[in-house]
């Protein structure tokens, strides 16, 4: 186990308290499966996904349901892997909906039939979000590992509007497709989206992986989030509904993203075994998490060790513990500083502050230089995961 | 430009308003996001139902708290912003 950190000197004693009363779970996802058909090589799924536990029953996942909304959680996703491969979805989205959660499907489109979007609507599914893997069908098929993929999804993009939901689209982007961002966002204003999430990839999972291949240099970032604004500027003239979020991957910040709202603060994950996360990336972190089989939400959320782990300010080390910034942003995200330091109390390497903020700025220079192509980086798929499970 | 009280206001397709014990207040829930509204957010956003327009919904809240000084342009002032924020259309 890590060092907590509690018995350093208290530096900022009086300013803070070091455990500030805990927030309510406002926020659940719910990883149904880890199956999914496609291979995205910026998953965020852990690379050992081949090798996690059984899947929750679906009376175990409406426990889990009613538990957190009676301790105030309002907005459910449903999510995964693919979470259409569950054959009990409409039952859960059923379920959900009764007990009064905002349901949101975010799926990748495939496995979607014009019968399921009428189906989940008739269950009381409030919203889909689909992701798309890029604007042409080439790039797409070619990151989606799969042929079909995006006709499939510009099909069902179209029945989920005729279906009457509000549509969210999500593109995960990366150096291999950032440069035809405004014909991404010409497809989605197109296709009719309330909402287009620009993603800048974040390096967790599979991403992590394969990042050298991902990251985009600063020149095409920068053109990105140009280009962004200028439709931003435009719509907003037209007074047209559709909203576009651009999140930019933190590897060009010089201060960590308040990552999460903070440690157990809003967001609570379960994956498909039932493991309970405060973020979807933790579960490579090596802190004990604790089981919806074991326990009831109620605990897992207020005295588990895992969800207790992080919050507050007083298991910060230098230089956070005496910044000025930590409440802006809890020192940055704790998978990220373990991922990039081997101690996930450290500041996030992002951080200028950070001892280890060199990791970060090699990883730019070599973005500048990067050669791989699509086809050389590592697929998200069984084999790939049981390899490395191995290594 | 004087507000047209004509206009009925519905949420836009997506939004819900509902009331949240945990939260004790009302909330407008969307994809993937969530507004908490303050009380006088949420007795307005309580009447919106696609039935009332504007007119009605001042009279309501008027009849409801009498002598409130200009309650009416708050109304028009919050449905000035929900309908810039795109959370509901007025028709």
């Amino acid at each position: 186990m890590l060092s907590t950190g509690s018995n350093l000197p208290d530096t900022v004693s009086g300013t803070l308290p070091p455990k500030p009363e805990i927030g309510l779970p406002l926020w659940l996802l719910a990883e149904l499966t880890y199956r999914c058909p496609l291979q995205c090589p910026y998953c965020s799924n852990p690379l050992d996904f081949a090798e996690q536990g059984k899947e929750l029953s679906t009376e175990q996942w409406i426990k889990v349901f009613r538990e957190a909304r009676e301790m105030g959680a309002a907005q459910l996703g449903f999510s995964g892997g693919e979470p259409l491969v569950r054959q009990d979805l409409a039952e859960l989205i059923a379920e959900a909906r009764k007990l009064g959660f905002y349901t949101n499907l975010i799926t990748s489109g495939i496995g979607l039939t014009e019968q399921k979007i009428s189906d989940f609507k008739k269950a009381g599914l409030d919203h889909i979000q689909i992701s798309f893997q890029a604007s042409d069908e080439q790039v797409n098929n070619l990151l989606a590992g799969s042929k079909k993929a995006f006709a499939q999804k510009l099909e069902m993009a179209r029945a989920v509007k005729a279906h009457g939901y509000p549509m969210v689209l999500n593109f995960v982007t990366h150096r291999h497709n950032i440069d035809k961002i405004d014909r991404i966002i010409e497809l989605c204003i197109a296709l009719e989206a309330d909402f287009v999430e620009l993603a800048t990839c974040q390096f967790y999972g599979w991403a992590q992986l394969n990042r050298v291949g991902l990251l985009p240099t600063k020149e095409q970032l920068v053109r990105a989030e140009r280009v962004t604004n200028e439709y931003r500027a435009r719509l907003e003239a037209e007074g047209h509904p559709c909203k576009l979020i651009f999140v930019t991957p933190d590897y060009y910040e010089e201060r960590p993203k308040a990552c999460m709202n903070g440690w157990g603060s809003i967001f609570l994950t379960v994956t498909p075994d039932g493991t309970a996360l405060p973020c979807h990336g933790a579960r490579q972190m090596p802190v004990q998490f604790p089981n919806v089989r074991d326990h009831s939400m109620q605990h897992i959320w207020y005295d588990s060790f895992g969800f207790n782990r992080f919050r507050g300010y007083d298991w910060m080390p230098e230089p956070c513990r005496s910044c000025d910034e930590k409440e802006k942003d809890f020192g940055g995200c704790r998978c990220q500083a373990f991922m990039l330091t081997g101690d996930a109390s450290n500041a996030d390497p992002v951080c200028s502050k950070s001892q280890h903020h060199g990791v970060i700025l090699k990883a730019r220079e070599e973005a500048e230089h990067a050669t791989q192509t699509i086809e050389q980086l590592a697929f998200r798929n069984e084999r790939n995961s049981r390899l490395i499970a191995k290594s | 430009m004087s507000f047209d009280r004509s206009k009925t206001p519905t949420w836009r397709t997506g939004y819900r308003y509902q009331y949240e014990p945990a939260q004790k207040g009302h909330v407008l829930l969307y994809p993937e996001g969530m507004i908490k509204l303050n009380e006088s957010a949420a007795l307005i956003g309580g009447l919106i139902d696609g039935e009332r327009d504007v007119a009605a919904i001042i009279a309501e809240l008027d009849a409801k708290f009498p002598g409130v000084p200009e309650l009416g342009e708050d109304i028009e002032q919050f449905m000035e912003v929900a309908r810039a924020q795109h959370w509901i259309e007025l028709a």
